[in-house]
């Protein structure tokens, strides 16, 4: 028997951080697995980079900060991290894209402010938005699918002169539909007719277009986040929330004046919607803790999404979107607690003859 | 049938099946009996006995003193060996006044206060009085005196006596085997605590994992048309009252009120069948069933022990250890309170003695918390544990409160659920601990505070009068003089 007696409960579920980070890993695995092949070794040379500088930086801080470095990585955050970092970098892009974004994502966001569960914004996103804004060109590199083996999809060798040589060669890039659409509006072509150019709603729920390393496939991505939410690791109200504000609003100005404005359906199947609503959002660390508070938390990514791949500078707003809504997340918390029992939402006892619900 | 949603709650591990099968036994008698002055909230009974004398099973040994107490009976004949400090069946281990009986093995009866014929037309205060010479306390584990809470009929308008059947705690079967096996004593002592109350009405709520209980009340149930059984969804903490209450007639109990402000009083079945035989035969509370149970114990059972026996009595009786327990627990394991011996007694409240290996408890060292929001989901009260441990890890407890850690009822369910394994309720435990403190000593500031007040006045007033009669007394040409004797 123990000497020192702890409070009960004397049982407890068989749920650990351990658990709920691979679980993730796990719902990410097949959409992961499909890009991979889809763009090919050198994306797979970049994944294994990013994850490998993540846990490497996670380590460092670690042993800076005193703190048991083998336990701590056993939790799988970084590797998670690492993970969802890799799939929001450009397939191909250089070694050293991958190392810097790591850095950034684990040394300035995360571990700042006190490691795991204390920081505010999604390292991940911390890591590619410094990237995107940064280096430009380098982020904005992608390129149309090559799978594994098929005829003219760059073997080993070749990957190897793309990651660690820089030698992307021309001929493969291609530009993302949203920012096709969005540079080809500057020069006045309207949506409508840039939208034939776009591949087809298909190939873009399939997940047969360029675009970030992990986040071409809506459906692959989908079952990913169906996967964790009959794991109960997530809940349906941040994707349904930042989707369905996304779509909400993008159909509505797209009825207005679908000139300008493309439609829900685009917005939806197109950058990285899919991954953000169900894997980058839902970040238990920097998205809010009630219910109440994740609709708002998702209805402001929704809404912020549509807002800057319209009117910002980049075409693309999922990464910056969710950044903003982080710094939002703790105000957010405050304001949407759950009503407690027996008391009003401002906390005062119900009235007796109020008691009925 | 209609229930109605209660919020959040978890689904633990049962493992009722450990238990729940095994017929009520018989501890046989132990050679020594430990009755603790204190079993109850409120004010610990008075000794009526010395060193050496002998008492008679059903004898009162320490009577009630005070508005909320109980008093103690001897659970079976002998000698009064001691009257001395014993660890009690605290967390803590602190030792307890307890009235030591050297059992001479006859269990010889004393005299018994008259059965009460029909307790339909008798008196409720009568009926109350009886409860209260009884010793009879809530055995569901908050061991409130009974004739207390039966008392808020006179003060309150009521129409509803809910017996809690749900037994929620995972392990635990007591309530289950008495439903099984003496629903018709239990039903009996609700009509006769119904009739003390004042309440027309009996609802019976009972979690469906005991579908033979649930079918035998109401079997037991159905000659009585104010009856109705419940069988309500098994999500911890169903039986909680304000939740019970909560699911059965939608009424959400407010904050800082009874259950009774609403006209529901809530009573334990165990609690039900000691009524039934305080009024029904005369006889004082003397045992209970206990469950033993948990992987450590080698034959977990549902065991009739007369209060005073010792845990180690039970586990004896078990057929000891079968693996090293890694502790054992006072109650459920959800909100059950550690044993630190097992010379402790079973007292009136000891619903199970549970031995649980480690693999059981499944304790792992604490990690940052990730923010899951699971706490936060599963609370049944609406809170935001999270926040609030935070607050009180960095010692701002003024701010838990404001969060609402005196609302928690320290149910468990989050810590349970934590990935993180924060213990969240040792937590909220500390601080309503060190809030109740601050809380008593800020009121006892304020009361000396207004009698120093009331005081100065009082005396000013004395003084004030003091000089109106000398004033009085002397004619107003000497008052000169006067003045000038009070100056000096």
């Amino acid at each position: 028997m123990n000497s020192i007696k702890r409070s009960g409960p004397f049982t407890h579920s068989y749920n650990t951080v351990q658990k709920t980070m691979f679980t993730v890993l796990l719902a990410l695995m097949p959409a992961t697995l499909f890009n991979l092949y889809l763009f090919g070794w050198p994306a797979i040379l970049l994944f294994c980079i990013t994850i490998g500088a993540c846990v490497a930086v996670e380590a460092g801080c670690l042993s800076l900060a005193d703190r048991p470095v083998k336990q701590t990585l056993s939790d799988y955050s970084a590797l998670l991290t690492g993970w969802l970092l890799a799939m929001s970098l450009p397939p191909w892009a250089p070694w050293w894209v991958g190392v810097l974004a790591a850095v950034f994502a684990i040394a300035l966001a995360k571990h700042p402010f006190g490691g795991l569960g204390q920081n505010v914004f999604n390292p991940a996103m911390v890591g590619r938005t410094v990237l995107l804004v940064s280096f430009p060109v380098a982020m904005t590199a992608w390129v149309l699918p090559h799978p594994l083996f098929s005829a003219g999809a760059p073997g080993l060798v070749e990957a190897f002169a793309i990651t660690f040589g820089g030698n992307m060669p021309d001929t493969m890039s291609s530009a993302s539909a949203l920012g096709y659409v969005k540079t080809e509006l500057s020069r006045g072509i309207p949506v409508t007719q840039s939208m034939a150019q776009v591949p087809d709603l298909m190939d873009r729920m399939m997940g047969y277009r360029a675009g970030s390393l992990g986040e071409t496939s809506a459906i692959l991505i989908l079952l990913g986040g169906l996967f964790l939410m009959y794991k109960r690791i997530i809940s349906w109200h941040i994707p349904l929330s930042v989707m369905g504000s996304l779509f909400l609003i993008a159909s509505i100005f797209n009825l207005v004046d679908p000139a300008h404005y493309a439609s829900g359906l685009f917005h939806l199947f197109s950058g990285a919607t899919f991954l953000g609503a169900f894997f980058i959002a839902t970040d238990y660390v920097t998205s809010p803790v009630s219910k109440k508070g994740q609709l708002v938390f998702g209805v402001g990514c929704g809404l912020l999404i549509w807002l800057i791949r319209n009117f910002a500078g980049y075409p693309e707003g999922v990464a910056f979107a969710v950044l903003l809504m982080n710094g939002l997340s703790p105000i957010i918390d405050q304001y949407t607690r759950p009503r407690m029992f027996g008391r009003t939402s401002k906390g005062e006892p119900l009235p007796l003859s109020g008691g009925k619900l | 049938m209609k229930l109605y949603p209660i919020r959040g709650g978890i689904h633990p591990e049962y493992r009722k099946e450990l238990a729940s099968e095994k017929a009520i036994v018989v501890l046989p008698m132990p050679h020594s009996l430990y009755i603790p002055l204190q079993q109850h909230i409120g004010a610990p009974a008075e000794v009526l006995v010395k060193e050496g004398d002998r008492v008679k099973k059903g004898q009162m040994i320490a009577r009630s003193q005070g508005a909320v107490s109980a008093p103690q009976h001897a659970s079976t004949s002998g000698t009064i060996k001691a009257i001395t400090e014993v660890p009690a069946p605290h967390p803590s281990g602190l030792p307890q006044t307890t009235i030591i009986i050297e059992a001479d093995g006859l269990d010889e009866w004393g005299e018994l206060p008259p059965s009460i014929e029909d307790p339909f037309v008798t008196d409720p205060a009568e009926l109350r009085a009886r409860v209260a010479q009884s010793g009879i306390v809530g055995m569901g584990g908050a061991a409130f005196p009974a004739a207390v809470k039966l008392g808020l009929g006179a003060q309150k308008k009521l129409d509803t006596l809910l017996l809690n059947g749900a037994e929620c705690e995972p392990y635990l079967t007591c309530d289950d085997r008495l439903m099984r096996e003496y629903a018709d004593e239990i039903i009996d002592g609700a009509r006769i605590m119904a009739r003390a109350l004042g309440t027309p009405r009996i609802v019976i709520g009972i979690e469906e994992n005991k579908p033979q209980a649930a079918e035998i009340m109401t079997r037991a149930a159905a000659a009585f048309p104010m009856i109705e059984v419940f069988t309500v969804p098994v999500q911890y903490p169903m039986g909680s009252e304000r939740h019970l209450v909560q699911a059965i007639t939608g009424l959400e109990t407010p904050a800082r009120k009874l259950t009774a402000d609403l006209g529901i009083v809530v009573h334990n079945v165990a609690t039900t069948r000691a009524v039934h035989h305080a009024v029904r035969f005369g006889r004082p509370l003397l045992a209970r069933v206990v469950t033993v149970s948990g992987a450590a114990i080698r034959t977990p059972n549902n065991i009739l022990t007369p209060i005073g026996a010792r845990v180690t009595d039970l586990i004896d009786f078990c057929g000891g250890f079968v693996a090293r327990p890694e502790s054992i627990v006072n109650g459920g394991p959800m909100m059950g309170q550690p044993l630190s011996s097992l010379e402790a007694p079973v007292v009136k409240g000891t619903s199970g003695i549970l031995a649980l290996t480690a693999e059981e408890i499944n304790d792992k060292p604490t990690s940052p918390c990730i923010r899951c929001g699971t706490c936060v989901t599963i609370c049944p009260c609406g809170l935001s544990p999270l926040d609030m441990a935070a607050f009180i890890k960095k010692d701002k407890l003024d701010v838990s409160a404001k969060l609402g850690v005196m609302d928690c009822v320290s149910c468990g369910s989050c810590s349970w659920a934590c990935p993180s394994h924060i213990p969240l309720v040792h937590y909220f435990n500390y601080a309503k601990g060190v809030l109740r403190d601050l809380d008593a000593e800020t009121r006892k500031s304020d009361r000396i505070k207004s009698l120093a007040e009331v005081r100065t006045i009082r005396l000013e007033k004395a003084a004030e009068a003091k000089r109106a009669a000398l004033a009085a007394r002397k004619p107003a040409a000497q008052s000169a003089t006067a003045e000038e004797k009070v100056s000096a």
